[in-house]
């Protein structure tokens, strides 16, 4: 079998070749750059960096916040699909449109905005610090920021699924006697299970890398609120590039395996899928 | 994302049980749940960045537009966005073709590797720069004997820009190309077309709604990245600042107006890459 199969559209080598050297000059040759700067570390400067007090504290609030983020967007994001696919009501239209203004948004804006609505003093803020809730500079913060640039995700995985839902299904189900809770567990919920876990990585995937709006919102204290991506920054500034190349290789093999996870679980929605059909 | 307008209506009406008083409840709960949460995240957020600018009136809104730093800022974000929406068009354009027009080994890991920026942190993205073309970067010797800079100036901030928003353009065209097939295309070289004609007569504007929707995309990122950018640009006031950059700077001086001033103009950018969004998908083009 040779290299491609035969076909009379010309343009093959110019395109492929174009594609192929772009993609190695701004892709794959810098990242290749951080693999070799972390790799030329000693084994034993790369466990004390990458295993610090300092960075274990900042992973743990990076993938714990990012978790949670992901957790209550799993909730809310379907909560919100539910709404826009399944009830008419004025203004449906705007709303399915601005769910994807965290994604157009840049998240410097965001994180300016955030951070002054849940000041002590903000519009919000103000309400929930009599009853002792910090936002703003606490890892609540962190994980408010984080779940509000990656909702869209969420939301944009379980939409489709709920669309496919198959209505005669629960409509054969309640003349069958079926209550509402057993249609949702039984027909529903199975339908859009593997949207629901894409969505709930994409957003995660997307949370655990945030920088620009966090570093607003979470004041930044070593151990407390510093998230990974900042530590890196910080070893950049101090000119250690090692160091910064070694918590970054930390979080690309980390994404690598989000990205796996991913397409996993994506052709197994779709095997799914196939089955549903059948 | 209609569900079918009028016919869905009609459906709905003739529902059983629809109208039942438990139906009522679980609608209303749904509908305030979900507009409480975004009312609060979103909504809340995007109001204050208009208050805010425009909280010491129109005037002073305006004359944080006259500092020369602002004005270079958004100079600075509208080159690069020139620059590289481009750049990363063509590339699309061509990953695309080489894609979804012939059968070769290897494609799905190429796919991958074009998706790859999406899955990297911006900070990463901006750091793998520094590491070639910084003082203490592989490159970084040679090139400051040859005077050239790249990280803190100009080129740098392309460069992570690019990296980006690389990926935007090319996975709205090759699932678009893929479904819409290569019939139309070898009618025309039958005919005696030759490949830069059936490109722009033929390919081009079968995939030019997706192409809108990927320029658009890509143009929105490539104007508001901050992680990436922040990280090879230095900050200096004035030359390699963008409007993200800006306003970090502006809000920590304390300067509200000025940092929400220039955050109304890169929200107005969003609302209006919404906007052309929403337009196009009107056209009927679907993501896939």
């Amino acid at each position: 079998m040779s290299f491609r199969s035969p076909s009379i559209l010309p343009g093959f080598g110019l395109t492929f070749g174009f594609t192929t050297v772009f993609l190695s000059t701004i892709v794959l040759l810098p990242l290749a750059a951080l693999v070799l700067a972390a790799g030329s570390m000693h084994w034993s400067d790369f466990v004390h960096t990458v295993l610090s007090p300092r960075a274990l504290g900042s992973y743990r609030l990076s993938f714990g916040a990012s978790l949670l983020a992901a957790s209550i967007n799993l909730v809310f994001g379907f909560i919100i699909a539910w709404t826009l696919v399944r009830y008419e009501f004025p203004g449906r239209k705007l709303i399915d449109a601005l769910i994807d203004m965290p994604f157009a948004l840049p998240t410097a804006v965001s994180g300016i905005a955030l951070t002054t609505v849940f000041a002590q003093n903000g519009w919000i803020g103000r309400y929930l610090e009599p009853l002792g809730i910090r936002v703003a500079y606490t890892w609540l913060g962190v994980t408010l920021a984080l779940t509000l640039i990656s909702m869209p995700f969420a939301v944009r995985a379980v939409q489709p699924a709920l669309l496919e839902v198959q209505r005669e299904l629960e409509e054969a189900a309640e003349t069958l006697g079926a209550g509402r809770i057993y249609v949702f567990r039984r027909i529903i919920l199975p339908t859009i299970l593997p949207a629901l876990l894409t969505g709930f990585t994409l957003a995660f995937a997307r949370a655990v890398g945030e920088y620009g709006s966090v570093i607003f919102i979470s004041g930044n204290l070593p151990m407390k609120t510093e998230i990974t991506p900042l530590l890196i920054v910080i070893h950049l500034e101090e000119f250690d590039y090692q160091g910064a190349a070694a918590l970054g290789l930390v979080m690309l093999v980390i994404s690598f395996v989000m990205l796996l996870a991913i397409n996993l679980l994506q052709a197994w929605g779709r095997r799914q899928h196939v089955r549903a059909a059948r | 994302m209609g569900a079918g307008g009028l016919a869905g209506l009609a459906d709905e009406a003739t529902r059983p049980g629809q109208h039942t008083w438990v139906h009522a409840i679980v609608r209303w709960f749904f509908i305030t749940v979900s507009l409480g949460f975004l009312a609060a995240v979103l909504l809340a957020p995007l109001a204050t960045v208009f208050i805010m600018a425009l909280s010491k009136g129109i005037a002073a809104y305006l004359h944080g537009f006259s500092d020369p730093d602002t004005l270079a800022a958004i100079r600075l974000t509208l080159i690069t966005a020139a620059v590289v929406v481009p750049i990363n068009t063509v590339f699309g354009l061509a990953a695309a073709w080489a894609i979804a027009k012939f059968e070769f080994r290897g494609k799905s890991v190429l796919i991958t590797l074009i998706d790859l920026p999406l899955a990297i942190s911006p900070v990463i993205s901006g750091m793998i720069f520094v590491l070639l073309f910084g003082l203490h970067g592989w490159f970084g010797v040679w090139l400051q004997a040859h005077n050239i800079s790249i990280i803190f100036a100009l080129p740098g901030i392309m460069l992570a820009t690019m990296f980006v928003t690389f990926p935007y353009v090319a996975r709205e065209l090759i699932p678009l190309m893929q479904q819409l097939g290569n019939d139309e295309e070898e009618a025309a070289i039958t005919l005696g077309a030759g490949g830069w004609l059936i490109f722009f007569r033929v390919t081009l504007p079968k995939v030019r709604w997706g192409l809108v929707y990927g320029m658009v995309l890509c143009n929105a990122r490539a104007m508001g990245e901050f992680g990436a950018v922040s990280v090879v640009s230095g900050h200096i006031r004035g030359l390699t600042n963008t409007m993200p950059l800006h306003i970090e700077i502006l809000y920590n001086e304390y300067n509200f107006v000025g940092a929400f001033a220039v955050a109304s103009l890169l929200t107005l950018l969003a609302a209006l890459t919404l906007v052309v969004k929403t337009l196009v998908e009107r056209t009927g083009y679907r993501r896939r």
